[in-house]
């Protein structure tokens, strides 16, 4: 699948500074259509920065990025939303006091037309765009088996449905590339795994094309299809899981090299 | 409405045919999809109904052929049976959470043809055991998440099936009609396989008539009607689920609802509010341990308010529910209670229009079952088998109480024989158990009584009290009574034990090994500030030894009152390091304990609570969800109860 689809966003040479220090350095590599792209590496190595590059949230000093054939130098969170990037973070960052499927809708919000004042009243466009929108929300909560906590507010969940829901926010944007900080972080096996099989669902079902930083090395040789390897801001390594595991470099990167 | 005439619509697909010219516009089938609430209305069920039977003629199903539904409530998964049952077809529900092997028997017992799956799960169980049953040649599925990767040519989904049905019906118009005449009362309409606490499971077939005769019954009893409504979330394969959700509504006409999923059960009861509702005692109990845990968090005037009322409710609730005479001053507080407590309570509960609830399956706890008829609810108990067709006994309006499981219902003869064996004769009795003439004959006897295999006595009132299975009732080495599961039952009462199992048959005195309830317990144990990693140590914890054995102390406190139970008194115990599963072969899937596969598996514990041992070491296999195995290990310690004083003395000491 992932050999012959064409490429969905490319980066270019970015080098990314926060005054002196250096967080990203000339790496480039790309992403496919419909593949499973995994960003590995140690704590540092500047994978949320990369993930913050492509979303806009940062502005890289250097290099360039493409994504679906247009290349830009600078895109805000905004633009890359409204254009199909969506995502999870690393520290859960969701509306605590809201319910599940009140979080779930602010995934929709920018496939919203009805003016302000029409939402406020809730006529004309705004309860038609109610009842689509909340069919999709719907349908992504039945995907994600969380019905049950539907009108819970987040706040009261535990860490891995927490995680869960805010994998459905960014699948309820109807994304064309999802990019995942660390979507298993502090979960465990049993959680680990029902995540994994979500991943690949929505690979599988929605054909969403996914980018996932993660640290759990059994988890990103099972679902990815290509692994690039960052350490201390520069490319590693770049390949499919088999290449990057016996790849001399990433093993002194992560199992520590003889100096 | 009065019933209709159920000598002219003598199945349930005429009674469907029925429905959709008599109240075609009203609900039949609720089903909650994508959040929302979605109605089928008789007509529109009559309609689907119809399509289905065709598409499954269509795909070769023949009178007389058996067909399987494996899943949780879904109106699809009904729909088959209606449609089975159209064609002339016996529906043999399995529980959902069978794994691979234990479906296998009752799918290769029943030459089961076609089976429809609610989903990938249970596709992939089939399909595992595929080449094992060679008489399988259909496997329809409802839910096509994950599934559109299978390839296999005998795999159909669902609308597929309807489709090609609607297709056939154009062609073959007079078809279904004529097969839905053909059918007769006395045709095979279900077989329930029995969970089985010993052996094999058995197929017990039912006709049309069995079902009608004491599904009508219960109706005109409880005076049902087509207004009412049932949530249909007990396991499918129960008889119970299909006489009083399937069969009643047809029969009444009123409409069943299914959950969105088993988790959601308590949501969708709120949204719902049934009128008419069936629960096994856990059910209320897990109500009101999370009414109570809550109410530990609230403010304490709310507390107070609570109390207040609740006490006032446990006072004269049941007597106004009853109807009998209660004071002007006492109704004026009930009325205020109702306003500030009882009504939200019930609201919360999605029981604010319950007008008749049942539990049965189980002895319930007196606390369990006053609070909830102290609130306003008729709840009762009833006492069925599937061999009758479900219903035996019912407790009457006006006389109902926690300790008996009532009186025999209308139609149902009842007697107790030499042994204490309860015997029972009623137009529900079976017909047969499946391929298996040597049961049928060891239980039912030529004129038609049935052995229950339960030791009961019945009162001067005419209610039936139910004391234990009786092949389970044995003698202490003393020659007194011992009835296991009438202590267990008195002990299950703690809301912190969850399931409890008595050993004494043929020893010296009886001695127990409780579970405890890890929710509860857990609670409690965060309250207290004691840590603890797992459910093993919990378990093990001393300050939770010392709760049980003051529980026990009470207990036997209890039992040296009475006197046919006075030497039963629990002199050791111990808690279990593990819950025990229906998935590692200790309870039934109706989880109800398996005796006997506990007592070889647990060997080395009761040894030691005979031979004096403080601690035994232990290892036990549990399987997980999955199917993974691992093995809890560790010592388990057993303490003493001294009967006499209700004191407890740890062993060591």
């Amino acid at each position: 699948m992932a050999e012959t689809a064409e490429t969905l966003l490319t980066v270019e040479n970015i080098t990314l500074r926060f005054g002196g220090v250096k967080a990203l350095t000339d790496v480039s590599f790309d992403i496919r259509k419909g593949e499973i792209r995994a960003i590995i590496g140690p704590n540092g190595a500047g994978k949320s920065s990369m993930l913050n590059c492509i979303n806009g949230f940062y502005h890289p000093q250097e290099g360039r990025i493409t994504y679906k054939g247009q290349t830009r130098k600078q895109m805000r969170p905004y633009e890359a939303a409204s254009q199909g990037i969506a995502r999870t973070f690393q520290n859960i960052a969701l509306f605590r006091g809201m319910s599940v499927l009140d979080n779930v809708m602010t995934g929709r919000v920018l496939k919203m037309n009805s003016s302000l004042f029409e939402q406020a009243f809730f006529f004309g466009r705004a309860r038609s765009e109610e009842i689509a929108h909340r069919a999709k929300a719907e349908e992504v909560i039945d995907f994600l088996e969380i019905n049950a906590i539907r009108k819970t507010p987040v706040g009261r969940l535990p860490y891995g449905l927490q995680k869960r829901v805010e994998l459905a926010r960014a699948l309820a944007a109807e994304p064309d590339l999802l990019l995942l900080d660390e979507p298993m972080a502090g979960m465990n096996v049993e959680e680990k795994e029902d995540m994994s099989r979500f991943i690949l669902n929505v690979n599988a079902e929605f054909g969403t094309t996914i980018a996932l930083i993660e640290h759990d090395m059994g988890v990103v040789m099972d679902l990815s299809d290509r692994v690039v390897v960052l350490n201390y801001g520069e490319k590693l390594a770049d390949g499919t899981p088999d290449e990057v595991r016996s790849d001399q470099a990433v093993i002194d990167a992560y199992l520590g090299a003889s100096h | 409405m009065p019933l209709p005439d159920l000598d002219r619509h003598d199945t349930f697909p005429k009674l469907l045919r029925h429905n959709a010219g008599a109240r075609g516009n009203r609900p039949a089938m609720r089903e909650k999809n994508l959040g929302i609430w979605q109605t089928f209305t008789w007509s529109e069920q009559a309609a689907e109904v119809r399509a289905l039977a065709c598409g499954f003629a269509n795909l070769g199903l023949k009178r007389g052929d058996h067909i399987s539904v494996i899943g949780e409530n879904r109106p699809r998964l009904y729909w088959s049976i209606a449609a089975a049952q159209a064609l002339g077809a016996i529906p043999v529900p399995v529980y959902q959470d069978s794994v691979a092997n234990e479906m296998q028997f009752i799918l290769e017992h029943a030459s089961v043809k076609i089976v429809i799956a609610e989903n990938q799960e249970q596709v992939d169980k089939v399909l595992s055991i595929k080449d094992r049953l060679p008489e399988l040649h259909t496997i329809v599925y409802c839910d096509p998440r994950g599934l559109r990767d299978y390839t296999e040519a005998f795999l159909h989904h669902y609308d597929g099936v309807l489709a090609k049905g609607r297709d056939y019906d154009k062609v073959h118009d007079k078809f279904f009609d004529e097969q839905v005449d053909a059918g007769k009362g006395s045709d095979h309409a279900i077989m329930c396989y029995t969970s089985g606490t010993t052996g094999q499971p058995k197929g017990v077939v039912l006709t049309h008539r069995n079902c009608i005769k004491i599904g009508a019954m219960a109706i005109e009893f409880d005076k049902l009607s087509e207004k009412d409504d049932v949530l249909a979330y007990l396991p499918m394969a129960w008889v119970g689920d299909n006489l009083l959700s399937y069969g009643q509504s047809h029969i009444a006409g009123f409409c069943m609802a299914c959950p969105e999923s088993s988790e959601t059960l308590l949501i969708d009861l709120r949204e719902l509010g049934p009128t008419y509702f069936f629960a096994p005692p856990r059910i209320f109990e897990t109500m009101l341990t999370s009414v109570m845990i809550r109410m530990e968090d609230a403010g304490r005037f709310k507390k107070w308010l609570f109390h207040t009322f609740l006490d006032h409710a446990k006072k004269v609730g049941e007597r106004i529910l009853d109807g009998k005479s209660v004071g002007l001053v006492d109704r004026i507080k009930y009325a205020l209670g109702e306003i500030c407590i009882y009504g939200p309570l019930k609201n919360m509960l999605g029981l604010s229009r319950m007008r008749i609830g049942y539990t049965a399956g189980e002895a319930i706890g007196p606390e369990i079952f006053v609070f909830f008829r102290a609130l306003g609810i008729n709840l009762k108990q009833a006492y069925g088998q599937t061999e009758a067709s479900v219903f035996v006994t019912l407790q009457p309006d006006g006389e109902v109480r926690p300790d008996t499981v009532g009186k025999a219902a209308p139609g149902v003869e009842l007697k107790v024989v030499e042994g204490g064996e309860v015997m029972y004769r009623s137009e529900g009795v079976f017909l047969e158990y499946y391929k298996n003439p040597d049961a049928t004959a060891s239980t039912k006897t030529p004129d038609g009584w049935v052995h229950t295999g339960d030791a009961g006595f019945i009162d001067d009132s005419g209610h039936l009290h139910i004391i234990d299975r009786a092949k389970d009732v044995g003698k202490l080495a003393s020659g007194d009574l011992f009835a296991p599961k009438y202590l267990e039952n008195k002990l299950k009462f703690f809301p912190n034990i969850r399931e409890a199992v008595a050993v004494g048959d043929g020893r010296d005195f009886a001695a127990v090994m409780i579970n405890i309830d890890a929710d509860a317990m857990g609670n409690w144990a965060e309250r207290r500030n004691i840590a603890y990693a797992s459910y093993q140590e919990l378990s093990a914890l001393p300050a939770v030894y010392e709760l049980m054995a003051s529980h026990l102390a009470e207990m036997n406190a209890g039992l040296a009152k009475e006197p046919q139970m006075a030497a039963s008194q629990i002199r050791r115990f111990l808690v279990l390091p593990k819950m025990l599963e229906a998935d590692d072969g200790e309870m039934t899937r109706t989880q109800k304990v398996r005796r006997s596969a506990v007592a070889t598996k647990y060997a080395p514990l009761i040894e030691g609570l005979y031979n004096g041992a403080t601690s035994v070491y232990m290892e036990v296999e549990v399987t997980f969800e999955d199917g993974r195995r691992d093995i809890v290990k560790g010592n388990v310690p057993i303490w003493d109860v001294d009967a006499a004083s209700g004191a407890m003395a740890r062993a060591a000491e």
